[in-house]
């Protein structure tokens, strides 16, 4: 990625997110209460510092995108307000709008569907994976 | 007493008796749900993102309802509660996006977070009342030891929710009481079963679901409870461990509903 695409890519997080990694006192709380931790390859503390270095490659790519549940905990528990969950979904938009990018496509879906399963999951997982 | 009620997609299919218990559990306690016309699913998840508008009209359309008809909107899915809370904040406290959603829906009057968004729980809690609860109660669900099953999205992000104390909080627990039935605290109740990721990795919902019910059993508990039909699947689908009901199915086994004869 050229440099000008990635500062730019770094300020639409933080637009999209509407969050301030500055303040970020790296005390790991986020990461700590992260029910996804051992499945990320860059954890959520980690996030902040890579929209902060402007190194967006890293983030694009990363598996952490997909694996994180939205489940609040690092926006609730964060002392300083930054809400990394916030800045993993921006990233996780920014892959989607720009690309095109999903995650799964049509026809990988049925097969992981059975009759139990609820509309929120669908509607929701569609949202998450999908644009 | 009527209120408006916005059900959700869910409820209309596979969580269907979280929907049915809630409706007679409402006129027990002489309360009415009064369905939302021509509703929209709320998404199921609330966007983020700042700039995102489109995704949030099915929510503002729900509460503008709600607020012509000067009433309060009951929810009992735990995301469309979520979804319908968190944009109702938005609208009220956003100059931006209350504009922008205004632009679009171009109502008769501007709508602006008037509306009231309550979950059936807090119903329960602040306009029934336990206490009243309890003495309605004719078939107090003694030497049950049931456990709270919260997950993330009623409890947070805690300033918006303003549902209950995010780290520490009672609402069931009161709720269990009130119908009979010991609590049982385990500290796994406010931690993600793993939402959607269960579509395309079952194992990690597994393994975060298996974490949950290993914690509640262990402190004594003999079922679940939940208000989201999500929870209910990946808790369900996990084989094993005990068993989960909708908080609603057993209110109206305490209030000794039965349909047809048959309890429900
Ligand atoms: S909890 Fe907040 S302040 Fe602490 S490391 Fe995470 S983002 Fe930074
Ligand atoms: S919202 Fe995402 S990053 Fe934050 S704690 Fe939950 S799973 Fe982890
Ligand atoms: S949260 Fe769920 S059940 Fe509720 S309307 Fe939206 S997707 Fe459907
Ligand atoms: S606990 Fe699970 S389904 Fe329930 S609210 Fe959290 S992620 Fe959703």
């Amino acid at each position: 990625m050229s440099h000008d695409k990635t500062k730019k890519q770094a300020e639409l997080i933080r637009e999209i997110s509407g969050v301030n990694p500055y303040k970020c006192m790296k005390c790991g709380k986020c990461s700590a209460s992260c029910p996804s931790f051992n499945e990320m390859d860059i954890k959520p503390h980690q996030f902040v510092s890579y929209v902060l270095n402007d190194d967006l490659e890293a983030l694009v790519n990363s598996k952490s995108l997909w694996k994180c549940l939205s489940c609040f905990a690092c926006i609730e528990r964060c002392p300083r307000d930054v809400k990394p969950g916030k800045l993993v979904d921006a990233a996780r938009q920014l892959v989607v709008r720009e690309r095109g990018g999903d995650f799964l496509s049509a026809d990988e879906i049925p097969e992981k569907l059975d009759p139990e399963l609820p509309q929120q999951l669908l509607v929701s997982a569609f949202r998450r994976y999908r644009r | 007493m009527k209120y408006s009620y916005f059900p959700g997609c869910t409820l209309k299919t596979t969580g269907a008796s979280l929907d049915r218990s809630a409706r007679l559990a409402a006129l027990a306690l002489g309360f009415e749900l009064e369905e939302i016309e021509n509703w929209q699913c709320c998404g199921g998840v609330y966007p983020l993102g700042s700039d995102e508008i489109a995704t949030k009209l099915s929510s503002v359309r729900a509460l503008a309802e709600a607020k012509a008809k000067d009433q309060e909107l009951v929810t009992l899915c735990s995301a469309c509660h979520h979804v319908i809370k968190r944009v109702n904040d938005d609208m009220k406290n956003v100059d931006d996006i209350r504009t922008r959603a205004n632009n679009y829906m171009k109502l008769d009057e501007a709508y602006a977070g008037e509306t009231n968004v309550l979950h059936f729980l807090e119903v329960l809690r602040d306009r029934v009342g336990f206490d009243n609860l309890k003495a309605k109660v004719t078939n107090p669900l003694k030497g049950r030891k049931i456990g709270a099953y919260y997950g993330c999205l009623l409890l947070r992000p805690g300033k918006i929710m303003a549902f209950d104390d995010p780290e520490n909080p009672t609402i069931i627990e009161d709720f269990i009481r009130a119908i009979g039935a010991t609590p049982v605290v385990y500290p796994y109740r406010n931690e993600c079963c793993g939402g959607y990721i269960s579509l395309n990795e079952k194992d990690m919902a597994k393994s975060m679901c298996k974490r949950i019910k290993d914690s509640a059993e262990g402190f004594g508990a003999e079922m679940l409870i939940t208000a989201c039909p999500l929870c209910m699947y990946n808790l369900n689908k996990t084989e094993g461990g005990i068993s989960v009901r909708y908080f609603t199915e057993l209110l109206c086994e305490a209030l000794g509903i039965t349909e047809e004869g048959k309890a429900l």
